[in-house]
């Protein structure tokens, strides 16, 4: 009922089969697929190839990669986001567990940037940050976890466990 | 349970939605003097700039108080806090009881007792919306405006008077802005010289024509004049000097310093009293002083922490932090923490610019400008203390990101739930 319901142990709704992109760093191939797959991920086009071609790409999803060692970095979606208490406009909030952007009250300001411990929202050029949504407009399956050749990330409820 | 909230700004609102996690039923009454729906404070200069309207700038959605079962009285001032009755008096006489009592109350504009300030007519504030409306509605292009104080929120309203567009036919807002401080650099509490010499270009190519390290004597009606004899026309005058603690509600009920004294369950020193926001002060975790911090992301997290203790539950807010993210026409700037300390700079180039301080094994403070990217990696060091040599400290330095951890610590932060 309160989507702000995050933090307390009593009503939190945070649990709640609530899946995430976890990453195996492991299997992590730093192809990149996942970052082509989420900037395709909404472009509406038929075509990644033909959609990407020549673009530079800024994808919500981020290969970190060093010395043989990478891994992919998006959105937590943290049980107390602080990205979302620090939002100045309340353009950020957490719908159905899922930390969400109003692109209409977003105005850059960047205080997210300023506070996610992830380096996961960014400046892009819409006029408004960008994060994972986990693709909840495009419907299921985030397309990074998708198109990840390795399982590298993977889609998966791992609150329960640790309830 | 009758909660009452003084206050409808980020750390009152961040009360109710920390009540509501706990308790669904209890009275929530909101009490403001501003007459509006909650908005954001730092909006208002989006709103002078045409880059926010009234509704796209609400703090929260339109039904927020129906959805959260909370009963509103705005446009109405509280006078007094009686408590041995556990009531507030309005200033209409009523009285308003409660058991839990949450002071959220804020900063106002502090003006200094300037000479001759009532003689100039169209003189303002830059605080809320109401200020920024009457801004709005005094501006024309062929009024010079001379804004007194060249921190964030003067640097805010210049560049809100600058307006939306950048291209130099389009109409401007006014016929000159200038801003004058008496620190000889801008954005003094948050940018150190070269940072700020680089900001203050941007401004001045974007129209802005800065007198620094200059004192005002007194005011002649359409002039400010200053300690060494020049004399700064102007038609609209912004005064934005700094702000103050809204402590006054409190004085003899609970203990006041330089803002209303909280722990770090937002309790007052006074029973069933709490406060949360700009009116209090709060220890610094970067160099364990206590300050005022008036920054927004601090007073929401204060007042959802004040909500959760008011409804019964347990949160502690232990490790605020001063921390900014502001820009000028296009040029991002991110800073946090204190600047003492050895430094990691990177020099300016391309208008960028980077500068990290540290000291005993932690990060102490940093300052971005330009490409902000990730600062929040830099934001988190600080705020979580984590001793510098637990992760590759000059990796970090140079690129913010989570390659600098040990890979344990990034399996607890990529693979599972993070607490
Ligand atoms: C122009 C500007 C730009 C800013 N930009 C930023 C920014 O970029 N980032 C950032 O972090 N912060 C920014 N700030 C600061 C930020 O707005 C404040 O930190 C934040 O609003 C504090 O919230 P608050 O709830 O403590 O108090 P306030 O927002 O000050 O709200 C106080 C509330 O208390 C009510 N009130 C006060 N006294 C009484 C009384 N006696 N009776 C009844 N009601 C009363 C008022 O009506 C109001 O509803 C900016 C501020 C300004 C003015």
């Amino acid at each position: 009922m309160f989507p702000w319901a995050q933090g307390v142990k009593i009503t939190s709704n945070w649990g709640e089969n609530m899946k995430r992109v976890y990453v195996n760093e492991k299997w992590c191939l730093g192809c990149r697929l996942c970052e082509y797959y989420c900037a395709f991920a909404d472009t509406g086009e038929k075509d990644m190839a033909r959609a990407l071609k020549d673009i530079k790409i800024n994808p919500r999803i981020k290969i970190e990669e060093k010395d043989g060692i990478s891994f992919a970095v998006n959105c937590r979606h943290c049980r107390e986001p602080l990205c979302v208490k620090g939002c100045i406009t309340g353009g950020l909030s957490v719908i159905d567990g899922v930390v969400s952007i109003d692109k209409e009250k977003c105005v850059s300001c960047y205080t997210c940037v300023l506070c996610c411990p992830f380096g996961a929202v960014s400046p892009s050029e819409s006029g408004a940050v960008q994060k994972c949504e986990l693709c909840v407009n495009e419907g299921a399956h985030p397309a990074c976890v998708k198109g990840c050749p390795n399982a590298a990330i993977v889609y998966e409820d791992r609150t329960e466990a640790k309830m | 349970m009758k909660y009452v909230i003084i206050g409808n700004s980020a750390a009152g609102i961040g009360a109710v939605e920390g009540i509501r996690q706990l308790d669904t039923q209890g009275e929530i009454t909101i009490i403001a003097s501003e007459p509006h729906h909650t908005y954001s404070r730092p909006l208002i200069s989006y709103l002078l700039k045409g880059a926010a309207t009234e509704e796209t700038m609400r703090y929260r959605a339109a039904d927020f108080y129906e959805k959260n079962n909370c009963k509103t009285i705005f446009g109405v001032e509280v006078t007094k806090i009686n408590e041995a009755e556990k009531s507030v008096m309005l200033e209409n006489g009523e009285t308003v009881p409660y058991d839990k009592l949450l002071v959220a109350t804020g900063s106002s504009a502090f003006v200094p007792p300037f000479e001759g300030l009532d003689t100039v007519a169209e003189k303002f504030s830059f605080m809320c919306l109401d200020d920024s409306l009457a801004l709005d509605n005094a501006l024309d292009s062929s009024k010079s405006v001379l804004i007194v104080g060249a921190g964030l929120i003067g640097l805010k309203c210049a560049e809100g008077i600058l307006g939306k567009s950048k291209s130099a036919d389009a109409p401007s807002r006014a016929k000159k802005i200038s801003v004058l401080d008496l620190s000889p650099r801008i954005l003094s509490s948050i940018l150190d010289d070269d940072s700020a010499s680089l900001v203050q270009s941007h401004l001045e190519n974007a129209g802005v024509q800065f007198h620094l390290a200059k004192n005002i004597t007194r005011f002649e009606k359409n002039a400010a004049i200053l300690e060494n004899g020049e004399r700064l026309d102007f038609d609209i005058l912004v005064l934005a000097v700094g702000v103050r603690p809204n402590t006054a509600l409190l004085n003899g009920i609970a203990e006041i310093e330089r803002g209303i004294v909280i722990n770090e369950k937002s309790e007052t020193t006074a029973p069933n009293i709490y406060a949360a926001g700009d009116c209090t002060q709060t220890t610094d975790i970067s160099d364990g002083q206590e300050k005022i911090m008036a920054l927004l992301p601090n007073a929401y997290i204060q007042g959802e922490c004040a909500g959760i203790n008011m409804a019964g539950g347990e949160k502690s807010f232990t490790n605020a932090i001063p921390m900014n993210a502001i820009g000028f026409c296009g040029l991002s700037i991110i800073t946090a923490g204190n600047y003492t300390g050895e430094d990691y700079k990177e020099a300016e180039k391309n208008s960028q610019y980077k500068r990290l301080f540290y000291s005993d094994n932690k990060l102490n403070g940093y300052i971005m400008v330009g490409n902000v990217e990730k600062a929040g990696i830099y934001t988190s060091l600080i705020r979580e203390q984590t001793p510098l040599d637990s992760i590759d400290f000059a990796l970090v330095c140079e690129k913010p990101g989570l390659m600098a951890f040990t890979k344990t610590a990034r399996e607890k932060m990529l693979g599972g739930e993070r607490k």
